[in-house]
């Protein structure tokens, strides 16, 4: 089991069950394991049972059903030692906001007793940017600096597993952008990061995902192999009116599948050699106009509802 | 250690950074000595009287001097009629009238059997009967001061000594109760709420997933407000000597000691409120409403314990506050030891373990 010190996977989850009171099933036979080293998406939406299983995995809850693992560690027996190996990040925002940046950092560097500077090199990049205020309170910062002091905060002992539990939520796109680049370098530092996001343009990002809905996992793979594994030829239509061209489509027979995608509309087709200009020709007839139809790659999101 | 002393640090801040929290734990203790000590006191002082001194004589006359010179009455007036005198006391802001009849002096020395009506507005009874006792006073003291000069020793005067509070001030009563309310105030809901909020605010989440044993959470968090509060005690202390002119009998390392304990007691019951808690507002109504009323119910400092109804008086026995009421009087007014305090201190000392024994045993090492 053991290789070189650390186990073979950081992170093992064997049939998760997680039942709040009598009736709500939250996390339901959830199995999943994560290499050391890479970064793991759990993606889903709000309520999907994201939270649960980081509370489960930090030691915060007790699973009602299953096991899981923390870098070989038994998240119910050996909670005490998975508490000093782990980084945890919770969704909301989690730290003192009297107290200022500079103070936070000391003060969960020292809780977790090591020192700002011994580990200064982890979270040297992510800092620099949070140096001109570091007499600010925590308190005072936008939500982007915010997520990155957490993030330095979380980061500061070292942790062998760092947990980030929806770490872009509320966060401007270009500083989403720039979180997920700060998780690639970490990456380099042999730190396996588990993240979740409720956003399906980040499993991207990730080097493995699980893709999960209502307490059930529908998928876990490479977000490569899940865009590939999508049986059918998508398609994205457009025309003049957006409301009618998804009525029509939905009651077209040939259709498969159909759900508004952006501003197109993505389209998969029974047959696969369906002639196009038929469709066109088609919807043209129902008195559509500036039709567009055409071949688009899938996406995480396109696999998501296909696994729906 | 060095884990201990910055959340410790921390605490200091969280306090120290928010004008609130400083302004109700260090203005709270200041206010209510000197409400307590100024405004709601049961002494009656300059109460306003009328006089009517038919006889207009030397024995009047010294009787009113003294009334005079005692800084309980301010003579308002002399009238010279019963109309007069009960227009006076229609008017509402008249407390009390004093009349001497017509030939007092000689009556007084003569048939020794002299008369002085005293009449006093009753609307408030409790104030009358002080105002009459006060009177009474004024009045045995002349009697004595009579009597001595004049060798007639047929009176038996009863000797009334006002044992520990002479004067009959209200400060030994309430200084005790004042510091009894603080304390159980500040270090309760100071307690409660600083850990239900670090719950509210999530960093109660990062704390658990880090080295940082939940038990040193709790002490950690119990340390700064025992440091507090015991800044408040030397506070009440000093305003009780210096101010109010109460002075500390007993030993005063004593008092420290069973104030510490007292301390401890409370932010147990603190540390209990915060493991039963989840929001701010609950963690607080409860310190209030679950704390409060009953410190001033049934310590005793407000309404005697004796007079209360059986099942109350029961009930009473579990308030920690009553039996540090109880200590503090000893020390402070009536300057006792150890040894008339012991069994108070053992039943103190019993609440706060039986309550720490709950609450480790109800602290959550995880979320719910």
């Amino acid at each position: 089991m053991e290789q070189n010190g650390r186990a073979e996977n950081a992170v093992v989850v064997r049939n998760l069950v997680k039942v709040y009171g009598k009736e709500k099933t939250a996390v339901d036979h959830v199995s999943f394991s994560v290499k050391p080293g890479e970064i793991f998406g759990l993606i889903g939406p709000d309520g999907a049972g994201k939270t649960s299983i980081f509370r489960v995995l930090t030691t915060l809850l007790l699973p009602d059903g299953g096991s899981a693992t923390v870098d070989g560690l038994d998240v119910v027996k050996d909670y005490k030692q998975i508490r000093n190996r782990v980084g945890y990040m919770p969704g909301k925002f989690s730290l003192y906001q009297d107290l200022s940046v500079e103070e936070n950092l000391n003060f969960f560097a020292t809780v977790f007793d090591t020192t700002v500077e011994a580990n200064y090199h982890l979270i040297k990049e992510i800092y620099d940017q949070l140096e001109p205020f570091k007499k600010r309170r925590a308190g005072k910062l936008s939500g982007g600096m915010k997520q990155k002091l957490a993030l330095c905060c979380a980061l500061i002992h070292k942790p062998v597993v760092l947990f980030l539990d929806e770490p872009t939520t509320g966060v401007d796109p270009v500083s989403r952008k720039e979180f997920w680049e700060m998780l690639k370098q970490l990456k380099t530092q042999n730190i396996t990061i588990v993240v979740s996001t409720p956003y399906m343009d980040e499993a991207n990002m990730c080097d493995e995902i699980a893709l999960i809905q209502s307490g059930r996992l529908l998928s876990v793979d490479t977000p490569g192999n899940i865009v590939k594994s999508y049986p059918e030829q998508l398609y994205a239509v457009k025309a003049d009116n957006m409301h009618k061209l998804l009525k029509l489509l939905r009651s077209y027979d040939k259709v498969m599948n159909s759900y508004a995608f952006g501003e197109f509309a993505h389209v998969s087709f029974k047959d696969p050699q369906v002639n196009i200009s038929e469709v066109t020709d088609y919807l043209k007839q129902e008195g559509l106009a500036d039709i567009e139809l055409r071949t688009t790659a899938v996406t995480i999101e396109d696999s998501f509802i296909k696994l729906l | 250690m060095k884990q201990f002393v910055i959340f410790i640090r921390k605490e200091f801040a969280h306090v120290l950074r928010d004008r609130k929290t400083l302004l109700i734990l260090f203005g709270m203790p200041v206010v209510q000595i000197l409400i307590f000590g100024f405004a709601l006191t049961s002494e009656v002082k300059d109460a306003r009287i009328v006089i009517m001194d038919q006889a207009r004589d030397a024995a009047s006359r010294q009787i009113i001097s003294k009334i005079e010179a005692s800084r309980y009455f301010e003579v308002d007036k002399t009238v010279r009629s019963n109309q007069e005198m009960k227009e006076a006391l229609k008017q509402g802001d008249i407390r009390l009238a004093v009349i001497f009849p017509a030939n007092f002096n000689y009556d007084l020395v003569h048939q020794n059997d002299a008369r002085i009506q005293v009449i006093a507005d009753a609307t408030d009874p409790n104030n009358a009967t002080t105002l009459i006792s006060y009177i009474n006073a004024i009045i045995q003291d002349y009697e004595a001061d009579f009597n001595k000069t004049n060798n007639v020793p047929y009176r038996i005067l009863p000797e009334i000594r006002f044992l520990y509070n002479p004067e009959l001030k209200g400060a030994p009563n309430y200084v005790p109760g004042v510091m009894a309310l603080v304390l159980m105030l500040v270090c309760v809901m100071m307690t409660a709420v600083s850990i239900v909020k670090e719950k509210e605010t999530g960093t109660m989440e990062i704390l658990l997933v880090s080295p940082f044993s939940p038990l040193k959470i709790i002490v950690a968090k119990a340390v700064p407000y025992l440091i507090l509060s015991l800044v408040n005690v030397v506070t009440i202390l000093l305003l009780s000597v210096f101010v109010l002119d109460l002075p500390v009998n007993g030993n005063i390392f004593l008092l420290f000691a069973e104030s510490t304990l007292f301390i401890i007691t409370c932010l147990v019951i603190g540390i209990f409120i915060s493991v039963k808690t989840n929001t701010m507002q609950v963690a607080m109504l409860i310190s209030l409403m679950g704390m409060m009323l009953p410190t001033i119910l049934f310590s005793g400092f407000m309404f005697p314990i004796e007079n209360m109804p059986l099942p109350l008086q029961l009930i009473s026995n579990v308030i920690p506050a009553k039996w540090y009421y109880i200590i503090v009087k000893d020390i402070m007014i009536k300057g006792l030891g150890l040894g008339a305090i012991w069994k108070e201190t053992l039943i103190l000392a019993g609440i706060t373990i039986f309550m720490l024994v709950i609450s480790l045993k109800s602290f959550k090492i995880r979320l719910s």
